[in-house]
């Protein structure tokens, strides 16, 4: 009730200034520019502006993400998440290429490049084949593997009735065993390290 | 300053061996019979004849150089990239519950950036009756609102899903801070822009991003929106430090970190969500069956030992000790903490410092008496929804193992006859 006359702050926002800074991609295609881009193209464009850090095939360089590989890891131990393995919707690959990427030069491609480099990465995680071009036009009929691989947060369900009452306090268990330790490991910083060096 | 920050640890080390290596007899000498006169309290010491620094010295100062171990620390390996990582809050040698911003954790994806008030747009648009712009000057007009709240990195803890991998609370459970926010609340933006257009709120989205090249997009839902998150300029009582968001981000009470998007440049509102890649290849845990959740945005009740523990050694020998840490949850307000101190066979009832706050850091005590041997020392919060902390075990048989984020668990410091601790899981 506090809300209900508004302050009069703030001036309307022009055509334009939205068009500037909204330029985000929804998951069913709305917000996609006009735009075309294929695989030779791609590959072209990837090998100028991305390949130094996501590698020749998108397979990554070093510590850099791998944008392809991992088909069927997501129940291994370690599994490897790539647009390929993973990401639900090609809305965001557009996105958030044509938003932040390369890496400290973003915002610097062209539709059109963005459209071969995303057609790229489809044909690296062999979704596509090497004549595939990408458009505005058939960017929807295009389906990630994983788009159906992800639930809604359902904690309030498999977790807080569990979790829940009058903890044990007394006679908790029988026997507590150190099962691994982080000094065996030893990957904390030296320069961090402020604890006592054990005595043999 | 960069020579204080190398210098001390070192020294630090060598003063914990020396007191270590003499622990079992000498321990007690600081207390005991006083035949020979201190000369700290005999002989006039300098800085009771002579002058300190003029009130002019410093007229925005930083902590002395004795704290200069009280610092952010990053762990290289973790990331690719520095402008694209993590560092760590020193919760450790912190007590009470606000988090001095200077050395409150950072998570950036494409650096901190340098943005000036003067240069600083808020735009709102989408579902609106009028699209706004708003400049800085704008936003300090709108009434505000001060509110005390936690951010906790979703991935806090991350590393430590597969075992005990980092050695302190620092590493473990630094990726926090708690702050006393002052700013508008989202809603009265959202208002002030109109949401008639918007028809039935119940299934209506805010996006927001911010003005870096990462954007930082996160979709929120209206309730949340319209309910306690806050559009923050100042926290701890002055402007936000460039690295938390200068010179405004939102504050997401209870949710996950990445959604307080810093240096908040739009909000949008939308009939979907965008599913941007900070909700759909980050931000989402992998079960164990290789399905994910996706939208899990509230940070459930956590609590962690801060002293002692492996940057924290007991120096002191055996008597009197303080066990203290913190708890905190996203539903609501800490309600209790237990401690145990043999793995958790037994528990004990600690002391809060206050009555817990909803979605704030909570401090704890337990004041209790060491009798020198070892210690598996745990913690484990209960909120005002009755969730208790569960173990990593208990975690793990819902979850697996790849979650990366939300890891809530309770975490067992090994204290050693000699006083020191270690990061380590038990059965």
């Amino acid at each position: 009730a506090v809300w209900a006359a508004p302050f009069g702050l703030g001036r309307p926002a022009l055509l334009e200034e939205i068009a500037a800074w909204d330029v985000k991609v929804m998951p069913d295609g709305r917000g996609l520019p006009e735009g075309r881009g294929d695989v030779e193209t791609g590959d072209e464009v990837f090998g100028d502006q991305c390949a130094v850090c996501h590698g020749d095939f998108a397979e990554g360089v070093g510590n850099w993400p791998k944008l392809a590989g991992g088909w069927g890891t997501l129940d291994h131990d370690d599994p490897l998440k790539t647009v390929g393995s993973y990401w639900p919707y090609l809305s965001t690959l557009w996105d958030y290429v044509n938003r932040s990427m390369p890496f400290g030069n973003a915002q610097t491609l062209s539709p059109d490049e963005v459209y071969a480099i995303v057609a790229y990465i489809l044909y690296s995680n062999n979704l596509v084949e090497d004549d595939f071009e990408l458009s505005h036009e058939n960017f929807m009929d295009v389906e990630l593997p994983n788009a159906g691989g992800f639930i809604v947060d359902d904690r309030a369900e498999t977790e807080y009735a569990i979790w829940h009452g009058e903890p044990c306090m007394e006679n908790c268990k029988d026997t507590v065993e150190i099962t691994m330790r982080a000094r065996v490991l030893d990957v904390t910083p030296d320069d961090a390290d402020s604890t006592a060096t054990p005595e043999p | 300053m960069s020579e204080l920050i190398k210098g001390k640890p070192t020294s630090r080390r060598a003063f914990l061996r020396g007191s270590v290596a003499a622990a079992a007899g000498a321990v007690a000498a600081g207390t005991a019979q006083a035949g020979t006169p201190d000369p700290l309290i005999t002989e006039v010491q300098p800085w009771a004849n002579g002058f300190g620094d003029g009130v002019d010295a410093t007229p925005y100062g930083l902590p002395i150089q004795y704290e200069s171990d009280v610092i952010r620390r990053n762990v290289e390996w973790l990331t690719a990239d520095t402008t694209s990582s993590i560092n760590f809050t020193p919760i450790h040698a912190l007590d009470g519950t606000i988090t001095p911003q200077g050395c409150a954790f950072e998570r950036h994806h494409s650096g901190a950036i340098d943005l000036r008030k003067e240069d600083y747009r808020l735009m709102i648009n989408g579902l609106v009756d009028t699209p706004l712009v708003f400049t800085y000057a704008d936003l300090e007009r709108f009434p505000r609102e001060n509110h005390v709240y936690f951010c906790e990195c979703a991935a806090n803890t991350g590393m430590e899903w597969a075992g005990a991998q980092l050695n302190g609370a620092q590493f473990t459970h630094g990726m926090i801070h708690n702050m006393e926010y002052t700013g508008v609340p989202l809603r009265t933006l959202l208002e002030e822009a109109g949401l008639d257009v918007a028809g039935d709120l119940k299934d209506k989205w805010v996006y927001v991003e911010g003005a870096d090249a990462s954007s930082n997009g996160r979709s929120i839902p209206m309730a949340k929106a319209l309910g306690d998150c806050l559009v923050a300029f100042k926290a701890n009582g002055e402007a936000l430090r460039k690295e938390h968001g200068y010179p405004v981000r939102l504050v997401v009470p209870g949710w996950e970190g990445n959604m307080w998007v810093k240096w908040l440049r739009r909000i949008e509102v939308t009939d979907a969500a965008v599913e941007s890649r900070e909700e759909t290849s980050k931000y989402t845990d992998t079960l164990a069956d290789g399905t994910s959740r996706k939208w899990t945005w509230v940070m459930d009740a956590k609590s962690i030992i801060t002293s002692p523990s492996p940057q924290a050694p007991i120096t002191h020998g055996t008597g009197p000790l303080v066990i203290t840490g913190l708890a905190w949850s996203g539903h609501g307000a800490i309600t209790r903490v237990d401690v145990s101190k043999d793995g958790g066979k037994t528990w004990e009832t600690a002391r809060l410092a206050k009555p817990g706050e909803a979605k704030a850091l909570t401090r704890f005590y337990l004041d209790t008496t060491w009798d020198g041997e070892e210690m598996l020392l745990q913690s484990r919060a209960m909120d005002e929804t009755g969730y208790i902390q569960p173990t990593k075990a208990q975690l793990r048989e819902v979850r697996g193992e790849n979650s990366i984020y939300h890891n809530n668990c309770i975490q067992t410091w090994w204290v050693r006859p000699n006083g020191e601790a270690e990061n380590v899981e038990i059965s």
